[in-house]
């Protein structure tokens, strides 16, 4: 196989890899943070519903929850079993929900309770307290811890093989295979880390965005 | 008038009773300084006033308007909400350690709550807010971050902060004891200044002399009680209470 063409092949599958990445971040970062909400509710009933949540997302392998999300439905409860890809987005807004929301929830609770007081003394309303005074320190705080999780997410977006989703690592394997050669999978490394390269940019600059304070 | 009144207020945290029954009335235009030794009650006392703590028993009232009464059984009960937001706008409070919010410039920090809770118009907020620093004598460090200020600068961008909202009673909690020395003296001067435009202040602090100067009336506390209180010259100069004389005696007259 012609370099060029092996390329090609790799860089349909990259497209794949980097809608599960997008979809991926696009739901599960809002999402997390009303996780995070449930799980410092006062309602002990809605707190230990998602701590339990939390808990089988962190407990278990991703490569198993994706199973879950794709053979369960027929498997056990004989219902159809559901579109692939959308599968695979699922199990990952899932399982990257419960870990942003713990995320979110260790920057929540490190603010100094001084913030709320202030804002409360001054006549700022909860939602007010919230968006305009505790979000943005929170999310300067949260910015490392959410760049990991982010270029984990990129690495991990090679677990859609095991549903047979023609993602990036999908195709370097069944190349790597027919062609016995290493080279697909050298070409599938360097796409994995150029991707995370820019990842890794594009954070620095917001951190750099949110330096403007302390 | 009356701009403060605290009728029977009570607070225990579990079992340990820190307020026991303290009534305290704030005229307008006095200047009242609490002092008392650490866990004596007088800071939650004056968060059970400001409703960052709430009360067990007492009554709480700003110009003649309930935030809480208490019940036949003796419990506190608030007003609803409403009227406690309303009531809130009579007080402000100045924190020891300044709680100014660190993503805002200074500006920002006095001018916010004016736009957002006041719902003054941007350019209103801005002239209030630029007086304000200018009596600060922070004009220049309009745009600067907190951060970038020293600890006296800060805690006087949060009396302006306060001071925008044009309370009718200011509090003051320890106000300089995350100062040294030199920075604790330009927040004086600036209370000074205050008590002498006939601002209502209720001051907690450990400055003897200052609470001396300033003050119209002083309340001594010790383990939740009121142990001593009246005009500075009589509370300090000549205490008769054991208690405070044993407290005032760590300090030079």
């Amino acid at each position: 196989m012609k370099l060029e063409v092996l390329l090609l092949k790799l860089s349909e599958g990259m497209l794949v890899s980097v809608e599960i990445f997008t979809l991926t971040l696009l739901f599960s970062l809002p999402l997390g943070l009303f996780v995070a909400f449930g799980r410092m509710s006062k309602n002990p009933l809605l707190r230990n519903i998602i701590k339990i949540y939390i808990s089988i997302m962190r407990g278990t392998p991703l490569i198993l929850q994706l199973m879950v999300v794709y053979f369960g439905p027929y498997y056990i409860f004989g219902l159809p079993t559901p579109h692939r890809f959308l599968a695979v987005i699922i199990g990952f807004v899932l399982n990257y929900a419960a870990y942003f929301a713990e995320i979110y929830r260790a920057g929540i609770e490190s603010m100094p309770l001084g913030q709320y007081e202030a804002a409360k003394v001054l006549g700022y309303n909860k939602t007010q307290t919230f968006i305009k005074i505790i979000l943005p320190q929170v999310i300067k705080r949260i910015l490392p811890p959410v760049t990991n999780e982010v270029i984990t997410l990129v690495k991990d977006t090679s677990l859609a093989f095991v549903i047979s989703v023609p993602e990036m690592f999908t195709a370097a394997k069944a190349i790597a295979s027919a062609q016995a050669s290493m080279l697909p999978f050298v070409g599938a490394g360097i796409f994995y880390y150029i991707f995370n390269y820019i990842v890794a940019f594009v954070m620095e600059w917001v951190e750099k965005k949110f330096s403007y304070f302390r | 008038m009356k701009y403060l009144q605290i009728k029977n207020l009570r607070k225990s945290f579990g079992n340990l009773e820190v307020i026991k029954d303290i009534s305290l009335d704030v005229e307008e235009g006095q200047v009242v300084a609490v002092i008392g030794p650490s866990g004596s009650g007088k800071s939650t006392l004056l968060r059970c006033a400001t409703l960052l703590e709430t009360m067990d028993s007492g009554e709480l009232i700003y110009l003649g308007e309930h935030a809480v009464r208490t019940d036949a059984d003796g419990k506190a009960v608030y007003a609803h909400a409403r009227k406690l937001r309303q009531i809130q706008r009579y007080y402000g409070l100045v924190f020891q350690n300044f709680n100014l919010f660190p993503h805002y410039s200074v500006i920002k920090n006095v001018t916010d709550a004016l736009i957002t809770v006041q719902r003054k118009s941007r350019a209103e907020a801005l002239e209030i807010g630029r007086e304000l620093l200018r009596k600060m004598s922070l004009s220049d460090k309009e745009n600067a971050y907190p951060y970038q200020l020293s600890g006296g600068q800060q805690q006087r961008v949060s009396i302006a902060r306060a001071l925008a909202l044009n309370p009718k009673v200011l509090f003051f909690d320890e106000p300089t004891s995350a100062l040294d020395p030199e920075l604790t003296g330009e927040i004086l001067k600036v209370i000074r200044d205050l008590a002498a435009e006939r601002m209502t202040m209720v001051i907690v602090t450990h400055e003897m002399s200052f609470a001396r100067d300033v003050a119209d009336h002083i309340i001594f506390m010790d383990e939740g009680v009121i142990v001593e209180e009246g005009p500075p010259e009589k509370v300090i100069n000549n205490p008769q209470n054991e208690r405070t004389r044993a407290f005032l005696s760590r300090f030079e007259r």
